[in-house]
């Protein structure tokens, strides 16, 4: 077990990149503590997987290192990093039993079988399948298939960090939640750093402590769940994570205040930041139908279980709220108003407000 | 999911038909002769069995049989290892693939009697390039025509040389459709390369080299145009393989009822080597 | 992966060597053949090739060669293209033993049947005809399409097919306008396969044929037993017989082994 660092890390995947355009990872700093769940959260093509190859050694970065324990990893390859991966379609060795399957690493590493079997038996109660351990692999179901996957790393109890490539896309949304509990269990069983990767903010957010969104190869926030809902510190936080996310409001910012629609609105503080484009950010959480405020038109509501999630114009821009309360009939004029404190200004994507302290 | 569509029967009707006019109808032919025995003119009389009682005691049956089996089982043991090995080494991807390939191709893609005539003018003693070359820089002698053992090597070269690429095509479609996180994973649990071969490469190679090695079994088992072009069954009878053999009784000797009862019989033990073959290595599936 | 590229590059060279003395032999005078040994032409000349071209036997040969490939091809495609629709999207009673009993057709030792192949299409006045050697080569042709197809066709979705109809599509329109091009890599490959195999085969397009339908490879065989010994004319057919597969592969090289990975046993 070790603790992770990513030090000036860029990565291209064409031979001669010649502008940040070319970059697929542009400029990384990380530190991962020893024994985390981490998550990399990200759309399709952000570059999370480019950068769990790397770690994992499957791909040596174009510039900066890696370092495991303050010891330099960068060239060295995956079996010598004492690292396990487990991908988005079950890899599993077809024509063996679970048993060989899972004693697999263990044996390619010259372990002696009396450790093998012990640690087999070990891994296997953990997983739940003791029971299948003669069967062969090719005739388990998907999520026992995974389960080896996953089985093969966890067995070695040198392994530096278990890495998740999506691990879930195969399976049935029933046992995708069993699975996931599994996973947390073991990380606490066994406290070895986790690392896991997925463009699903439910998967990101039940996982992991600490969550690393990613966009555009560049990291742009590192924090725990309750930080990235809470206070996201790019749009992109906010849009992407929550359901429906943040709303993103086009604003003007006059003596670090802000106005939309030609009313001003409350912060949490100043607006430190200017740049070319100035929005408000306010999770439908924080937006409130009141009697005075901002003028919307109600287009529709939607009813998502406890809350109802009311969809609204106002000034050409759409806004959504949540709302306990009893939704107002599509095509009524309300009025909104934002909680103080839930309202920031973004510039040029990032965070600009600072709450006074 | 498929459904359940008897109607399905009328797409299937056309290839049924084609394939059935072609191989039942002449099939039922070489039976009725196979149980007849004729002196020309159309006149045949009724034989029974006889004809498959005395090929099966007759030492010449024996003769080319012993030397079909070893052809079909050194070619086997050269074309299928030999494959997959170059199928192996070539590159994943890339633009050289295609070029390989194409390469790798041209030999399936000659008339096979061009593929005997060629070898011919390549095994000339003094004017091939082949023959020149043993006799007169190796110092080794080698003349096909009067050293059965120079004729079986030359056969045997040939064959590699006209249907590795068979094999080499079949076993290389297999391994690309290999996913990329299987040798990642192997990588990850430190496997050799034999272990990526045995687990990984060699399972997921099982099909494709089912159909390469049917294929060859059956191919070679049935082997006439080269060989015939090339060596004629010689010298003496060294090369003459059943194919051969059966020209020889069929058309040398007109002895049709013999021919058909024998091609019965060959006809019965390749399907029984192929069945047995078949069965056995899709045993595992589904 | 590298280290091992030498493998594949002997491999080609070791195919390449007969080939080029095919070559060089078609090139050179028939005194300069059997006068000795030398590796490349001293007196390059075409003569060889000169002589095919001019003589209608030769050239005719050819024709019917590719008349005869070319109508195989079309049938065989014909009839595989809904028999492998069928194996792809229904079960029906017998399904699962049919690609066995068609692969059968391959084991009989086509020697013998040459006579009842001769007799057959005598009896129906086809001999001679290039609908016979076309009609004929079906026999291990239709099989390796069917399985070709059959695994192109099983990698398209069900959906597609389910979507057309709801689109308002009738079968045949579907099949034609939409799945047709859906699949056709599998249909050049299959293509090809019939090709190959109509091109290649002999013992059967000889047998089938007398004078008006004789393939070019046949033509070669009487050249090179009664004309006596004519090395290079018969280098140079051999040559020529090259050539056209060659065009074909160079045309469906990209999916060549993809044709192999899809179908399935």
């Amino acid at each position: 077990m070790a603790k992770i660092t990513i030090d000036k890390l860029r990565h291209s995947y064409s031979p001669n990149p010649t502008g940040p355009d070319d970059y697929a990872l542009k400029e990384i700093d990380l530190d991962w503590t020893d024994g985390g769940a981490y998550a990399l959260l990200g759309p399709s093509g952000c570059g999370k997987s480019t950068l769990l190859n790397i770690i994992s050694g499957l791909l040596t970065p174009s510039e900066g290192r890696v370092l495991f324990d303050g010891k330099d990893v960068t060239n060295l390859p995956p079996d010598q990093r004492n690292i396990a991966q487990v991908f988005q379609f079950p890899v599993i060795y077809d024509t063996m039993t679970v048993y060989d399957n899972l004693a697999f690493p263990l044996r390619n590493r010259g372990v002696d079988s009396a450790r093998i079997d012990a640690r087999v038996m070990e891994i296997a109660t953990m997983l739940e399948l003791e029971d299948r351990l003669a069967t062969r692999a090719s005739n388990l179901t998907p999520d026992n298939k995974q389960k080896i996957s996953m089985g093969r790393g966890l067995v070695r109890d040198d392994v530096n960090v278990v890495m998740f490539d999506e691990p879930l896309t195969v399976i049935d949304p029933a046992l995708k939640w069993k699975l996931r509990s599994k996973l947390k269990e073991l990380h606490q069983k066994i406290a070895v750093t986790m690392i896991y990767v997925t463009h699903d903010q439910t998967e990101a957010l039940t996982f992991a402590d600490q969550v690393v969104v990613m966009q555009d190869g560049v990291i742009v926030q590192i924090g725990s769940p309750v930080e990235l809902f809470e206070r996201p510190q790019h749009t992109f936080v906010g849009h992407f994570i929550g359901s429906p996310g943040m709303n993103i409001l086009p604003c003007e910012v006059v003596d670090g205040g802000a106005t939309f629609q030609g009313q001003k609105i409350a912060l949490e503080g100043k607006v430190v930041k200017t740049g070319q484009t100035t929005e408000i950010g306010i999770r439908p959480e924080y937006v409130r139908l009141s009697d005075s405020g901002i003028p919307a038109t109600v287009r529709k509501a939607a009813d998502i279980g406890r809350h109802t999630v009311v969809e609204m114009m106002t000034g050409g821009v759409a806004i959504n709220a949540i709302t306990d309360a009893a939704p107002p009939e599509p095509g009524t004029e309300v009025r909104l108003s934002f909680d103080p404190d839930q309202t920031r200004v973004y510039s040029d994507g990032w965070i600009a407000t600072e709450v006074a302290k | 999911m498929k459904t359940e569509n008897q109607k399905a029967w009328l797409f299937v009707l056309p290839v049924l038909a084609l394939v059935a006019f072609n191989a039942l109808i002449p099939l039922m032919t070489v039976v009725n002769y196979s149980v007849q025995e004729t002196f020309g003119n159309n006149l045949f009389f009724w034989q029974g069995l006889d004809w498959f009682e005395n090929i099966l005691r007759s030492d010449r049956f024996h003769a080319a049989l012993g030397r079909q089996v070893m052809f079909t089982a050194i070619i086997l043991a050269i074309e299928i290892p030999l494959g997959v090995m170059i199928a192996l080494a070539m590159p994943r991807s890339g633009p050289w693939v295609s070029v390989c390939l194409v390469l790798m191709a041209l030999p399936l893609l000659i008339p096979w009697n061009v593929v005997g005539a060629m070898w011919n003018i390549f095994t000339l003693p003094d004017i091939g390039l082949l023959g020149y070359f043993m006799n007169n820089v190796l110092g080794v002698d080698y003349n096909m025509t009067q050293s059965p053992t120079a004729a079986w090597v030359t056969i045997i070269v040939m064959d590699v040389w006209h249907w590795t690429s068979l094999v080499v095509l079949l076993a290389y479609a297999g391994l690309i459709s290999i996913p990329e996180p299987y040798y990642q994973a192997a990588k990850i649990d430190g496997a050799s390369n034999w272990s990526v071969f045995r687990y990984i490469q060699l399972p997921k190679m099982k099909r494709v080299l089912t159909i390469a090695i049917l294929l060859r079994f059956m191919d070679s088992f049935n082997i006439y145009t080269e060989v015939f072009v090339l060596t004629g069954g010689g010298p003496g009878n060294s090369t003459t393989l059943l194919s051969i053999d059966l020209v020889k009784v069929a058309l040398g000797q007109f002895d049709l009822g013999n021919a058909a009862a024998m091609s019965l019989v060959y006809f019965a033990f390749t399907l029984l080597v192929s069945w047995l073959f078949y069965t056995i290595m899709m045993r595992d599936e589904e | 992966m590298k280290r091992r590229a030498w493998i594949p590059i002997i491999y080609i060279l070791f195919l390449m060597v007969p080939i080029y003395w095919l070559v060089v032999m078609s090139l050179k005078t028939t005194n300069e053949i059997l006068g000795g040994f030398s590796l490349f032409p001293q007196e390059l000349t075409f003569d060889s090739y000169r002589i095919i071209f001019s003589d209608p036997t030769w050239y005719w040969g050819y024709i019917n060669s590719i008349s005869y490939v070319t109508l195989n091809t079309v049938i065989s495609l014909a009839a595989a293209l809904p028999a492998a629709y069928a194996f792809s999207r229904y079960r029906f009673m017998g399904d699962k033993h049919l690609f066995f009993w068609l692969l059968t057709n391959r084991m009989a030792p086509a020697v013998v049947f040459a006579l009842p192949f001769f007799q057959l299409y005598s009896a129906v006045g086809l001999f001679d005809t290039y609908l016979a050697v076309a009609l004929a080569h079906c026999l291990f042709n239709i099989p390796l399409s069917v399985w070709i197809l059959e695994g192109f066709m099983s990698s398209v979705p069900k959906e597609l097919d389910e979507t057309a109809y709801v689109d308002g599509y009738s079968f045949p329109m579907f099949f034609v306008k939409i799945f047709l091009p859906s699949i056709k890599a599998g249909v050049g490959v299959a293509a090809f396969f019939c090709f190959m195999f109509s091109w290649v085969e002999l013992l059967l397009a000889k047998t089938l044929t007398a004078i008006y339908a004789k393939p070019i490879a046949a033509v070669m065989t009487r050249t090179a037993s009664s004309a006596g010994y004519e090395l290079g004319l018969l280098a140079a057919a051999g040559v020529l017989t090259i050539i056209p597969g060659a065009i074909v592969i160079y045309f469906v090289r990209n999916y060549i082994a993809r044709g192999f990975a899809m179908g399935r046993v």
